[in-house]
């Protein structure tokens, strides 16, 4: 299911939908050349510390791809890497199979949108947008042709003779994308480019800019440590940790089939609870769990189950889900959802989330009530425990 | 319904005169607090920048007999001294601060791109000379520069010259020495400028597609401006008001404003010519000031444009 909403996702994205012929002209000027990025054993040090370790990734053609992580984990550095403005101590980047790792940043043509934007403050809007196409030498007629139409992809027309501290936080975020994208650059780098803007901004912007890939379709990598924001704009979704790719995935994957604990940690709430593998089945304390993936052959391992994903049962043995004795601890009303704090057998809490239906209103459990908690067999998820 | 918008209307018309009376009263004691806060300052301003300039221009309206004229003033435009007085502190102020942006801008830029730790180690370079007199580092630059000095036999033991070169009691040495004095201050506002510039704006620019050195061009010295501009003002006006090093090191042969105003004073005892040459000097230099103003823009200078 998760695979075919992704391939669905990649498929508008590689062939836009536009009937209106003047905008499909528009669009087809400014799209770039589509290209794929390979990186390759990319290491970086500072010292004796390692930043990035023997690191590889390959950027689909058209593809957004997101760098998801903490601080310190390496994922601005590689981005930096691929910009040009920091070295690496080892490793090949081809975009579209040319070599570029000791290609001075002046020459990658990379179109990049900085986390503060680095709009030139001594430039009005159109100079800032002007910039590269006036170092590319292009005729003063074509430019502002160019420039015009780049604001206008950006929804700011008529602001070319504003100067940048005239613009709002939003409008400035617009500047710099479209001088990111004026050039036409091969491909598209975002820092954190949306952390600078308060919350509902943000999230018109996310949409926005996922819109603009779409019709644009140019190979996009995206730094963010905002996981949500990962999940809404991202192709895929590769999650850092300290320096190295933890896993890397469509974002319906990542979320529903995390690999590691930290995977399972870093993205959404989880519950992990501790399980025994032996004799090709998987055991929590005495109770052997019925799940759909294949059972690992030994060793100690948690199971991650994401808070809504757990369902208060009104009665213990039903097919197909594991029943889960456990105790009411707190529970605590947030009008469109609650949570519901249980503590196990074991005295491991766990966290239940589920939506304030009318139905579950009304049977909301108290504390100290004993419950059962169901698990899906379908929902069983096993990382190893390090 | 109708009594409800009755006793609003009822309330918005005594709300208008409500406490008004008073609160007004309360607004002008605030003022009045503010300013008595503000008088001690104000005081200051008046006794230590009124009352002497004040002073200073009533001096100059009378002549050595102590009759009120307009004399001092005249001498400008009778005496051809004087006009070439004004012409060389010009043309001192000029070359010094010329030669000043010449060595400190690459000094501040190198500053400012240095690491942390070795720039403030540098910086202390910088600020070092000003703890020192400045008689002290002119009579050493005496030492270094004159006929028999430092310089002048190094170059003749290398054979490089057969005769010592002028380099001291002369315009050549007024410029070294003045400049070294004043680089510090163009370059502190100057590297002060250049720390605020984004490494992102320089990112950026190379980013789209600008070379290392288009990028400096097109960013990294527009944007430097600012400072630089401060720096230059700050020099330029120093320079016309400053008295020992060109008193020392010209040897009599360049003669600035600062040191006609020492001769008018101590020299023939004529306090009104000294202050005649006080008051033009700070006209010009305001006038100057507000010059530069003009010419930078209020914006790009940040230096009087808080307004």
């Amino acid at each position: 299911m998760t695979t075919a909403a992704g391939a669905a996702r990649r498929g508008a994205l590689l062939r836009p939908a536009i009937n209106d012929p003047e905008l499909k002209e528009m669009l087809l000027s400014l799209a770039p050349s589509v290209l794929p990025i390979g990186i390759h054993g990319i290491e970086k040090r500072f010292g004796a510390l390692s930043i990035l370790s023997d690191l590889s990734l390959d950027v689909a053609a058209g593809e957004f791809l997101t760098l998801l992580g903490p601080s310190g984990s390496g994922k601005t550095t590689l981005l930096m890497i691929l910009a040009g403005f920091v070295r690496a101590n080892a490793g090949s980047i081809k975009v579209g199979g040319e070599e570029i790792i000791t290609m001075p940043p002046h020459k990658r043509n990379i179109g990049m949108v900085f986390q503060n934007y680095a709009l030139f403050p001594h430039m009005n809007v159109f100079h800032n947008i002007a910039f590269p196409l006036k170092q590319r030498r292009v005729s003063a007629a074509e430019m502002a042709e160019r420039v015009e139409r780049a604001l206008d992809l950006v929804q700011l027309k008529d602001l070319g003779e504003r100067r940048v501290d005239q613009l709002s936080g939003g409008q400035r975020q617009r500047v710099a994308l479209a001088r990111a994208i004026v050039f036409e650059p091969r491909i598209v780098l975002m820092d954190e480019p949306l952390s600078a803007l308060d919350k509902g901004l943000r999230e018109h912007m996310q949409i926005e800019l996922r819109n603009l890939h779409r019709r644009l379709g140019m190979t996009t990598v995206y730094v963010t440590h905002d996981q949500r924001e990962a999940i809404t704009m991202s192709d895929r979704i590769a999650v850092m940790n300290a320096g190295r790719i933890e896993q890397i995935d469509q974002p319906e994957a990542l979320y529903a089939r995390p690999q590691t604990k930290f995977v399972a940690g870093f993205i959404g709430e989880s519950n992990f609870i501790p399980v025994e593998c032996r004799n090709g089945s998987v055991w929590y304390a005495d109770r052997k769990l019925r799940m759909n993936d294949p059972a690992p052959s030994a060793g100690r391992h948690l199971m991650v189950v994401r808070p809504e994903k757990l369902r208060l049962l009104a009665h213990a043995d039903q097919a197909g889900i594991n029943a889960l004795p456990a105790t009411v601890g707190d529970v605590i009303y947030q009008g469109d959802s609650f949570i519901c704090y249980a503590t196990l057998r074991d005295g491991r809490q766990v966290t239940l989330r589920d939506y304030c239906r009318s139905d579950v209103l009304a049977k909301l459990p108290a504390p100290g009530e004993p419950i059962t908690l169901g698990i899906d067999a379908q929902d069983v998820v096993l990382v190893a425990d390090q | 319904m109708s009594i409800g918008s009755a006793s609003l209307s009822n309330i918005g018309r005594s709300d208008g005169v409500l406490n008004a009376d008073a609160l007004r009263a309360d607004a002008r004691r605030q003022a009045l607090g503010l300013l008595a806060l503000l008088s001690p300052g104000l005081f200051l301003v008046f006794a230590v920048i009124i009352v002497p300039i004040g002073w200073l221009f009533w001096l100059s309206l009378f002549d050595e007999t102590g009759q009120l004229s307009l004399a001092n003033y005249a001498r400008f435009f009778e005496q051809a001294s004087y006009i070439k007085t004004f012409a060389t502190t010009f043309k001192v102020a000029f070359v010094v601060t010329g030669t000043c942006v010449l060595f400190g801008y690459p000094l501040a830029y190198m500053l400012a791109q240095l690491p942390r730790r070795a720039a403030s180690v540098c910086l202390i370079f910088v600020i070092l000379p000003f703890w020192t007199s400045v008689l002290v580092r002119t009579y050493a630059w005496l030492v270094i520069l004159q006929r028999k000095g430092l310089i002048n036999n190094w170059l003749i033991d290398l054979g490089l010259i057969g005769q010592p070169l002028p380099l001291a009691n002369n315009f050549a040495g007024v410029v070294i020495g003045m400049t070294h004095i004043m680089l510090p201050f163009l370059v502190l506002p100057l590297y002060a400028s250049m720390k605020t510039i984004d490494v992102d704006c320089l990112r950026a620019g190379m980013n789209l597609g600008a070379s290392p050195a288009a990028t400096f061009r097109q960013i990294f010295f527009p944007l430097s401006l600012p400072g630089l501009a401060s720096g230059v003002v700050i020099v330029f006006v120093l320079c016309l008001g400053f008295f020992v090093t060109p008193a020392l090191m010209g040897g009599g042969k360049v003669i600035m404003w600062a040191m006609r105003m020492e001769q008018a004073t101590s020299l023939y005892s004529n306090w009104g010519a000294g202050a005649a040459l006080g008051v033009v000097l700070l006209a010009v230099t305001l006038a100057l000031l507000g010059l530069f103003q003009w010419l930078l823009g209020a914006r790009a200078t940040g230096v009087w444009s808080q307004r």
